[in-house]
């Protein structure tokens, strides 16, 4: 009841603030452009001066190419995403006071917490509905269809690897009162995450390598690790039993 | 039977000692008018009763139930801070709908009675506006309405008027009198006179620890003989300087205070006091229309209690 009236609060937020709709602009927007990039790199390249000879080594475009321009666009300004929409969800409610005010009443800190979760993965989920619907639009006219199945599966561990990093921000925000604190926090958990996941051995618990399996499942290719997507499940939840077990001592 | 009860409560941030024993009764049904200087402790009792803060130690109880220690907010309790912060994207009636909802309230009930408190503040007219671009008065009258919405058995109000003007400042404190009987309001305030027209028990506390708790009158009384009051004939700023310094010598002042051309004294002995002031007055060469001994205001009594820092029984 109560995860419930903090959700529908903060999934007007998301609403009200333009969250949601930044989200599907930004992510329709590359899941669109991502098929056309790919498509038309090789006359790019050829319009531009000086680099007409890299146009020519170029090979011909497939619809492998356009998956991989779709992730890597979805996955860097999705994490972006993330870092800047969760930044601020607990840390500055605790400097303005606002989570005083709602605290004060039989709120739940569990629930306050899981809400701004939720609210942030419904707007990613909407948002990555938006461009998965772009991205195969492009593919399938200028490539060939997709498979629904693996395509879908594939947006599906974006989004868990996007919503790794919010709740990674979020378990920030909730350790301190400034936002700037919580971005730099997921910031350096990217850079140490994205190093690990180039180590030879470990690499492959990495949540990191979620971006390589969701390749993988597009492609139809057999995915010889499947623990990113654990370890990233796994995280996502452990963080935000950390955050509840933090903020629930926390004095407001 | 009281309402709220604080026993042998401590806080302490870092090195500073916040609370330091303070013991509190509030009875039933009262509105107790909580004072003291800044720093003496008032917000962080609010927010331990509130359920924001824990004490380091010490006992807290709300009608009766020790519910409040591990910093748990209470269905029963109503709490406005001293800044109140909102969604500034929410209007006020989503924020009442909103703060309804956490206590449980069905739908129709929401609506009823955030649309009548907003009518009580003085916030209906604004009620779809957003609340971002409240004014500080504004957010205090929603601030109210919030504490309001589920009828609380208690009401902690911290400040609740600083913000108002005076016709808003009325308004106000006429609800919270209103509520005398129904729910115990518990206000911290620094206007002395807010406290002494509504609040019918007064709590005044000093380094963390209550120095005085009694009934408004009772209170009064126990100070009924100990203030003088000189009205200045004459505007001799240099003399009555000079004969200001020698009040402030003069044995049995406990202080000094000049409003326009009226000395306030807060005397230990009123008659004697009256005889030493009346040779000071003569021997600065001042002209006087009035030399009375009058009864203490509240704000004496603040003073006076905040300045020698003794526990009164």
């Amino acid at each position: 009841m109560s995860l419930w009236t903090a959700f529908k609060k903060e999934w007007l937020e998301q609403r009200r603030t333009h969250r949601l709709l930044i989200a599907v602009i930004v992510l329709a927007a590359f899941g669109m452009l991502s098929p056309l990039l790919a498509k038309f790199m090789p006359e790019i390249f050829a319009m531009i001066p000086g680099a007409e000879q890299i146009a020519s080594i170029i090979p011909a475009p497939t619809v492998n190419d356009a998956v991989a321009q779709y992730i890597k666009n979805i996955t860097q300004f999705g994490v972006l995403m993330a870092l800047l929409f969760c930044m601020g969800a607990v840390a500055s409610e605790k400097e303005k006071g606002t989570a005083a005010l709602v605290l004060s009443k039989p709120m739940g800190r569990g629930s306050f917490i899981l809400a701004k979760f939720l609210a942030v993965a419904a707007t990613f989920a909407v948002g990555m509905a938006a461009a998965a619907l772009g991205g195969y639009y492009y593919s399938y006219f200028l490539f060939e269809p997709l498979a629904w199945g693996p395509y879908l599966a594939m947006n599906g561990l974006i989004l868990v690897y996007m919503l790794f990093y919010g709740s990674v921000t979020l378990f920030f925000s909730t350790l301190t009162r400034t936002q700037f604190v919580a971005v730099g926090g997921a910031a350096a958990v990217l850079i140490v995450s994205g190093v690990f996941g180039s180590l030879p051995t470990y690499g492959k618990f990495s949540p990191d390598t979620l971006v390589n399996i969701a390749a993988k499942v597009a492609l139809g290719q057999p995915v010889e690790s499947w623990w990113g997507l654990w370890v990233g499940l796994g995280l996502t939840i452990a963080v935000l039993t950390a955050s509840w077990l933090v903020f629930r001592r926390q004095e407001l | 039977m009281n309402a709220i009860e604080v026993q042998n409560l401590h806080k302490h941030f870092g090195a500073v000692r916040a609370l330091n024993g303070l013991n509190m009764q509030v009875k039933q049904g009262s509105i107790y008018g909580f004072l003291g200087q800044n720093g003496a402790g008032k917000t962080t009792t609010l927010r331990i009763l509130a359920g924001l803060a824990r004490a380091d130690e010490g006992m807290v109880a709300l009608n009766g139930t020790r519910e409040q220690l591990q910093g748990v907010p209470s269905d029963h309790v109503g709490y406005l801070p001293e800044e109140a912060a909102f969604y500034e994207w929410m209007t006020p009636l989503e924020y009442l709908n909103f703060s309804g909802e956490i206590f449980h309230l069905d739908t129709h009930t929401r609506k009823t009675k955030s649309l009548e408190l907003l009518e009580k503040v003085g916030l209906k007219e604004a009620q779809k506006r957003r609340i971002g671009g409240f004014s500080h008065g504004m957010r205090q009258r929603l601030g109210l309405a919030q504490a309001l919405i589920n009828e609380p058995k208690v009401l902690l109000l911290d400040e609740p008027v600083s913000a108002l003007d005076p016709a808003g400042r009325k308004e106000m404190l006429e609800l919270i009198q209103s509520l005398s009987g129904s729910a115990t309001v518990l206000m911290s305030t620094h206007i002395l006179a807010d406290v002494e027209r509504i609040c019918d028990t007064i709590g005044i506390i000093n380094a963390g620890k209550m120095i005085i708790e009694a009934e408004r009158g009772e209170l009064l009384d126990r100070y009924a003989v100990s203030a003088l009051e000189v009205d200045l004939a004459n505007g001799d700023a240099a003399r009555i300087t000079e004969m200001n310094h020698a009040f402030a010598q003069m044995e049995g002042v406990n202080s000094v205070m000049n409003t326009q051309n009226t000395l306030h004294l807060q005397v230990k002995n009123p008659q004697e006091a009256a005889s030493k002031a009346m040779q000071v007055i003569t021997a600065a060469g001042v002209q006087i229309t009035r030399l009375e001994v009058v009864r203490p205001s509240l704000e004496d009594i603040f003073i006076q209690l905040t300045s020698e820092g003794k526990v009164q029984s």
